[in-house]
């Protein structure tokens, strides 16, 4: 979260790569109840959990493939799917409902032509809702990559956003 | 407190302050005091509380008179150091004065009382020997190295504090039973998770007070007798885990952590879980399952966790607020807490002011106090002068308290006769612009989302008075739909496992209760007077407003605004959608919905 200055992108493993996978095995060999940190670290490795990797976490750790599936899907955290180079977070807790959080769903969307959950085609954003960050005080809140951008109004978010879109923050036009 | 002859300058360095720009204007101050200009020194703190004048910097003079400055940025940085400097304080800037507490917004502290609060944004909560000159780690060591368990419990059980995480539970007693319950292995677990998706008061005290919650956990394990603690913390906090994390390293350092602690032939040792996005894991019995590495869904009490938590063992659980408190219970004794607040609510509870009130932020009041109290006196208000409609408490599992219930007092017996709760803290004000229905929709989806399932009344219920509720929004509800939803709600408090579905219903019935005739104008009228339900809503151009810049036409997906350049725009009712983009883009506030 310090490491804001730093420029270098944030590069996931390929799924067919299983050594990151293999250190993070290591990490938590023996330990009781590891599932969920396992699960974690994997996905901060990779992006997103891919069927293979979870594969190979069930294998590697002893756990039953479906006690892998059942744990990776009934937290919100856990995504099956790749995310684009940036994260969009909408915070959708009561503040920001109350200062009108979907509209700022509604505009993103419509810039982007995606839905929650949803990537764009070109793998750039990633549109997700999230339940409070705890800076209600400065709602409705966004959340791109690790920058938070508070008291937003629908008429600021593709300004915000198309500082994103060239990549490493530089401007598209 | 002393700042060595020189100016101190602490800036406000919580998870709020930085999404406000905090680290701008730390870049901005280090890089003006390395020029040496200045005889001052920087410092961060965690929440001060004044969130709503965020970045803030608080200036304390060698004489140990201290100026809060808010709405910081990095163009005013010089300015700043120029006026300290000169021992001149800016008087547009200011938010609180020591030497003239009626000045800015001094009477937000004035009318608090800060326990739990007590170090929050005055040390530097990365620093275990700034915990410790404030008399941290005393009342641990004093409980371990002077006191017995049952002494402990005793004392604690004196103060009457009760948990904060919800339920209200006597902490006292919650420890007594795991105190008293078998096994060789025992454990305790901080719950972390805060749920409440608007509340912030835990997030507040673990990034600006750590040590107190460690301590806390100190004196907590070794009364009840376990060595092994865990503190479940939600993934959205990563500031709060990363000085759990510096915070703990520290306590080993010091041997406040680890084996033999203070001395003593006590080990007490804390792991961090990081939860990983489920309301219901704030829920006792899932939080366990949660840490074992499973779904997280609760499981039917008794056994209580006391007797078979964690593991299978006895197990403690307590929430962030009620761990943070212990310390100074124990440093100043069970009766000087308990001689704050009322009869059966004892000490003081952190809220969580947001939402439609001038002052948000973090506050924390004696219990007695009265709804008004904390909102007006303390909250300031409502926003531009607009009028009070309701608060929100509790979150999913609160209600919305109107006007003429602000007189109820802060205290769990008074406000549970309401219809509402205690709740974690989160305290939503809602002004005419906010829609009673759309809010107990709100909550529903929410609830709905957060079911882990289990049960059949919680799992469908919710969904199918979401339903009900939405169907009303859009302006198809029915008059019977009132009554619908009353025996739903009746059904998925009586059949539901945990108090997940068990109080899911609150906001609906407090919406019902005291503002019906909210419902009614959706259902009867077809209107939302709050001009928030799309589908009851026209939208119209205020003409002697509007100077026809076009921006609303431009911005509207369906192109239903037209007009001539430099003259007033008109919106097609027909066309327009709803969608409101047109709303916020108008830079005259022309536009309006009804
Ligand atoms: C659905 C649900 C969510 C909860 N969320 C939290 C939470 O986020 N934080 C918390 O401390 N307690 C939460 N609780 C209450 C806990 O089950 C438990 O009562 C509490 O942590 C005990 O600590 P205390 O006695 O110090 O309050 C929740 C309960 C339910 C039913
Ligand atoms: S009441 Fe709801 S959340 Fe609680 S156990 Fe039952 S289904 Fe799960
Ligand atoms: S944006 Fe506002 S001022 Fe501009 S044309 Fe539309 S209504 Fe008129
Ligand atoms: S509700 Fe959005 S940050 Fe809390
Ligand atoms: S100042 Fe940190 S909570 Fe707002």
């Amino acid at each position: 979260m310090d490491d804001k200055g730093c420029e270098c992108k944030q590069r996931f493993a390929d799924p067919d790569n299983q050594e990151p996978l293999l250190g993070i095995l290591e990490r938590y060999a023996g330990e009781k109840g590891a599932l969920i940190p396992l699960l974690q670290d994997t996905q901060e490795a990779y992006g997103y959990l891919d069927e293979k990797i979870m594969r190979a976490l069930a294998k590697g750790a002893g756990y039953q493939l479906s006690q892998v599936y059942g744990v990776a899907t009934f937290y919100t955290q856990f995504r099956l799917e790749p995310i684009g180079e940036h994260l969009i977070r909408v915070c959708h807790g009561t503040a920001c409902h109350v200062a009108g959080a979907e509209l700022i769903s509604e505009e993103i969307s419509n810039f982007l032509g995606v839905k929650d959950g949803q990537t764009t085609p070109d793998m750039k954003f990633t549109l997700e809702s999230v339940m409070c960050v705890g800076a209600c005080s400065l709602s409705p809140i966004m959340i791109v990559d690790e920058d938070t951008h508070g008291k937003l109004k629908p008429a600021n978010v593709r300004k915000v956003l198309k500082k994103y879109r060239g990549g490493n923050g530089e401007k598209e036009e | 407190m002393s700042t060595g002859g020189k100016n101190k300058l602490v800036l406000g360095y919580g998870t709020c302050g930085i999404a406000a720009g905090a680290t701008a204007v730390k870049d901005a101050l280090e890089n003006e005091l390395a020029t040496g200009k200045y005889d001052a020194y920087l410092d961060i703190a965690g929440c001060m509380g004044f969130c709503f004048r965020e970045p803030i910097v608080e200036v304390t003079d060698p004489d140990g008179r201290s100026v809060i400055y808010g709405d910081l940025s990095p163009k005013r940085v010089s300015r700043l150091l120029e006026a300290v400097a000169g021992g001149e304080v800016i008087e547009d800037w200011v938010v609180r004065r020591s030497d003239e507490p009626g000045a800015g917004e001094g009477d937000f502290l004035a009318n608090q009382h800060r326990i739990v609060l007590r170090n929050c944004g005055n040390i530097n909560p990365e620093s275990i020997e700034e915990y410790i000159s404030t008399g941290g780690y005393e009342a641990a060591r004093k409980a371990l190295t002077s006191m017995t368990p049952e002494e402990l419990i005793d004392e604690v059980g004196k103060s009457g504090i009760r948990g904060r995480g919800g339920a209200g539970f006597p902490t006292g007693t919650k420890w007594g039973f795991a105190r008293k319950a078998k096994g060789e292995q025992k454990y305790l677990v901080c719950n972390a998770d805060e749920g409440d998706p608007g509340a912030f008061m835990d997030r507040s005290v673990l990034e600006g007070d750590p040590h107190a919650v460690i301590e806390g956990m100190i004196v907590a394990g070794y009364a009840i007798g376990a060595t092994q603690a865990y503190i479940y913390c939600r993934a959205e906090y990563p500031l709060a885990l990363k000085r759990l994390d510096i915070a703990i390293a520290a306590c080993h350092e010091w041997g406040y952590l680890g084996q033999g602690i203070f001395g003593t032939d006590w080990d007490f040792d804390i792991k961090i879980k990081k939860g990983a996005g489920a309301f219901v894991c704030g829920e006792e019995t899932a939080l366990i399952a949660s840490i074992e590495g499973k779904r997280g869904m609760p499981r039917p009490r008794p056994p209580f966790p006391a007797n078979e938590g964690l593991w299978g063992k006895p197990t403690n659980i307590n929430n962030v607020e009620t761990l943070a408190a212990i310390p100074w219970i124990i440093a100043n004794g069970g009766d000087r807490y308990a001689s704050v607040g009322t009869e059966k609510s004892k000490g003081t509870k952190v809220f969580c002011l947001a939402g439609k009130v001038r002052r948000s932020g973090l506050a924390e009041v004696p219990m007695g106090y009265t709804l008004r109290q904390v909102i007006f006196d303390v909250g300031g208000g409502v926003r531009e002068g607009k009028e009070f409609k309701a608060v929100q408490m509790g979150g999913p599992s609160g209600g919305c308290l109107p006007a003429s219930l602000l007189d109820t007092l802060v205290d769990y017996d008074a406000i549970t006769a309401t219809g509402a709760i205690m709740g974690s803290g989160g305290m939503i004000v809602a002004d005419s612009s906010t829609c009673m229905v759309d809010l107990a929709r709100y909550f529903l989806s929410f609830t709905q989302e957060e079911s882990c399932g289990k049960c059949v009344p919680c799992r469908i219920g919710t969904k199918r008075m979401l339903e009900i509720l939405a169907r009303i929004c859009s302006g198809e509800g029915e008059p019977e739909d009132l009554e619908r939803l009353d025996i739903l709600a009746g059904d998925i408090k009586a059949g539901s496992l945990c108090a997940l579905g068990g109080t899911a219903p609150n906001p609906v019935l407090t919406t019902l209760k005291y503002f019906r005739n909210e419902y009614e104008d959706h259902i009867l009228r077809k209107k939302c007077t709050a001009g928030v339900c799309p589908a009851l809503i026209t939208l119209h151009i205020q003409e002697d407003i509007c100077t026809g810049c076009g921006a609303c036409a431009k911005i509207c997906p369906v192109e239903a605004i037209s007009g001539e350049k430099k003259e007033p725009h008109a919106i097609d009712a027909d066309t327009c959608i709803r969608c409101k983009l047109c709303l916020s883009r108008c830079p005259e506030e022309a536009i309006y919905a009804e």
